[in-house]
């Protein structure tokens, strides 16, 4: 039953949101207490997964093939676990970001239907559920993204919207191909229904359309030019849940279809992952360079972190799996971040224009290390969590003799570094352009906390690495021998 | 029966696939709208087509034989319904940013984008 709360927390609170529309600050009360319930359910399922290992739950009691499967292995606990302590730092960090304006129209009822739709699309064991969960996510998004109405924000939302529509059809198109080929939908099933089948024509078209899907959710190189578009353009809040959580769930729908459901081992859907993956980190890099705006950026270097984690998924090998799941799990923590620090920064210097701020170093030199740590992170130097992911992927690509692979990776680090640098130069270390005065506000504590939180996370991620490669070795075994989730789903349900 | 349906939905995305290229919000919608009937009638082609079959079970048996599968015609009912929810939503964005942008030709929406007086280089 547990598998449930996590969809039913945040639609329960979306709908409190509404009955308190006329009071704002009830509204924040509502938001905060369905994020930590949210989190709440989140714990206990991992406890659940940690202790006794996958286990499943089926709507309406219908037998595993036939109803809709809810199931936690340890990927999607991790991911809700993650999920819940993003959604309390931003709701946290949103008290001082939104306007009651935004309130008003509505962004934390579209927020927890965010968060419903990205808990649905991580617990569900049903490929066409899977698609349902998308859309919930996909039109809460929509309408986050224009919430507050400015000039900036449609321009961005009739890119990301126009873009991620194509991805939705061919989503729902390689599903029903794929039902046509199999007759089946719930995953576990399909697992054993295309051992051996990989090479078929009907097989491989939804495999075609799925990958395109992903990869659009994902950002994946070529389909990656949505997410710069629009990702700067609504609230800091906004952004930051949209860079940690929701590009995330595109590679977590990658790794989950191409690892249970379709085999890729030794078919050309592997070399096209790894190099898409290696032309995603190139021109996320190469693209954060030319950016002259903080969330700009960062925009960019979503697309690099996302090419790693891809590039974990095509080499297969069970130690890069296990790397790309680091990866995917410190980086939704690194992500969130950033985008809460760029928007407490934006708050004290005026703008997030790399021409119009600066001074902060001067300013807040103890904030200004609070950027440097997910920063250096981002770039993979150590102690801090990303260097671990960097040196699990480097060390799996050096075990299959990767030598240019290594040299990509490596050399995106030291893009992403000197990314980083000039973010560091332009708004912390040079003066403000209007003199050293400038910045006289000073943040509060719902701006602080949910930053030194994830900033804590952070450091002891890199700290006590060897903790946290232990549960992403369990996730790494689980995926590539799936024989715990599928026993959960098709035998010995609940 | 299955190659009209093969060749309708061929014909719907290549005439979508003109509409979205034309550069304009509106165009742009009703082209996507076409695309996705397409992937509509994938899903019902998949269910397999079978004529004078309804899908009611005979008095004694467990299993119709022949029938056309009925799953892939409830999850059309989903994604149309879905799709609904999702144009009507473009739509209104589309009219709401012909408004706030003042076009719609998407070549000159360059709100977002730097080089412009909201985001100087």
């Amino acid at each position: 039953m547990i598998l449930f709360w996590p969809v039913v927390i945040p639609f329960f609170t979306a709908i409190l949101c509404l009955l308190a529309w006329k009071s704002t600050e009830m509204q924040k009360g509502i938001s905060l207490a369905g994020a930590l319930a949210l989190f709440g359910s989140a714990l206990t399922i991992f406890a659940e997964v940690a202790t006794n290992g996958p286990f499943a739950a089926q709507a309406g009691s219908w037998p595993a093939p036939f109803g809709i499967t809810m199931v936690a292995d340890m990927l999607s606990a991790i991911m809700m676990l993650l999920v819940g302590f993003v959604a309390v730092c931003v709701v946290m960090f949103s008290f001082s970001d939104i306007s009651n304006e935004e309130i008003h129209f509505g962004h934390h009822t579209l927020t927890h239907a965010l968060f419903a739709g990205i808990s649905g699309a991580f617990l569900t064991g049903d490929i066409f559920n899977m698609y349902v969960w998308f859309e919930v996510m996909l039109i809460a998004s929509f309408g986050l993204l224009v919430v507050g109405g400015g000039r900036e924000q449609f321009d961005g939302a009739v890119k990301y919207v126009g873009l991620n529509l194509i991805a939705t059809v061919a989503f729902i198109a390689g599903v029903g191909l794929l039902y046509g080929a199999t007759g089946a939908l719930n995953m576990a099933d399909l697992h054993a229904k295309l051992a051996g089948r990989s090479s078929e024509a009907a097989i491989l078209a939804s495999a075609a359309f799925l990958l395109f899907a992903f990869g659009s959710k994902a950002a994946l190189f070529p389909v990656f030019f949505w997410l710069p578009a629009s990702y700067h353009t609504p609230s800091f809040s906004t952004s930051a849940l949209f860079s940690a959580l929701l590009t995330k769930v595109g590679v977590y729908a990658l790794i989950r279809v191409f690892t249970l459901v379709y085999d890729i081992d030794g078919t050309l859907m592997q070399p096209i992952l790894i190099w898409g993956a290696v032309l995603t980190m190139l021109f996320g890099a190469l693209g954060s360079l030319s950016q002259n705006s903080v969330r700009r950026v960062l925009g960019y270097s979503i697309i690099t972190s996302i090419g790693f984690m891809i590039f974990g998924l095509g080499l297969g090998t069970p130690l890069a799996i296990t790397a790309g799941a680091f990866y995917l799990f410190q980086d939704v923590l690194v992500k969130a971040n950033l985008f809460l620090m760029a928007g407490a920064t934006a708050r004290l210097t005026g703008s997030e224009l790399f021409a119009r701020s600066g001074g902060m170093w001067r300013a807040h030199p103890a904030l200004s290390l609070l950027f440097l740590i997910p920063a250096l992170s981002l770039a993979g130097v150590p102690p801090f969590s990303g260097f671990w992911g960097k040196f699990l992927l480097v060390t799996a690509a050096l075990e299959v003799n990767g030598y240019f692979l290594t040299f990509a990776i490596l050399a995106t680090g030291f893009l992403t570094l000197f990314a980083m640098g000039r973010v560091w130069a332009a708004v912390y270390w040079t003066p403000h352009p209007s003199g050293p005065r400038a910045i006289t506000g000073s943040l509060g504590p719902s701006t602080l906390v949910p930053i030194l939180a994830l900033t804590i996370m952070i450091v002891a991620i890199g700290i006590d690495a060897n903790t946290y490669v232990e549960l992403a070795t369990t996730v790494g075994a689980q995926i590539t021998d799936p024989t715990g989730y599928i026993t959960a789903v098709l035998g010995g349900a609940e | 029966m299955e190659i009209m349906l093969a060749v309708l939905a061929g014909a719907l995305v290549a005439a979508g696939a003109y509409l979205m290229m034309n550069g304009k919000t509106l165009p742009y919608l009703f082209g996507l709208t076409m695309i996705s009937n397409s992937a509509n009638i994938i899903i019902f082609a998949s269910g397999r087509l079978t004529f004078g079959k309804p899908p009611l079970v005979p008095e004694g048996e467990k299993y119709i034989q022949g029938a056309a599968n009925a799953l892939p015609q409830a999850l059309i009912l989903t994604a149309i319904v879905i799709g609904f929810g999702l144009l009507v939503f473009a739509l209104c964005l589309a009219y709401r940013s012909y408004y706030v942008l003042g076009t719609i030709e998407m070549d000159q929406m360059h709100s977002s984008e730097p080089g412009t007086e909201a985001n100087p280089q």
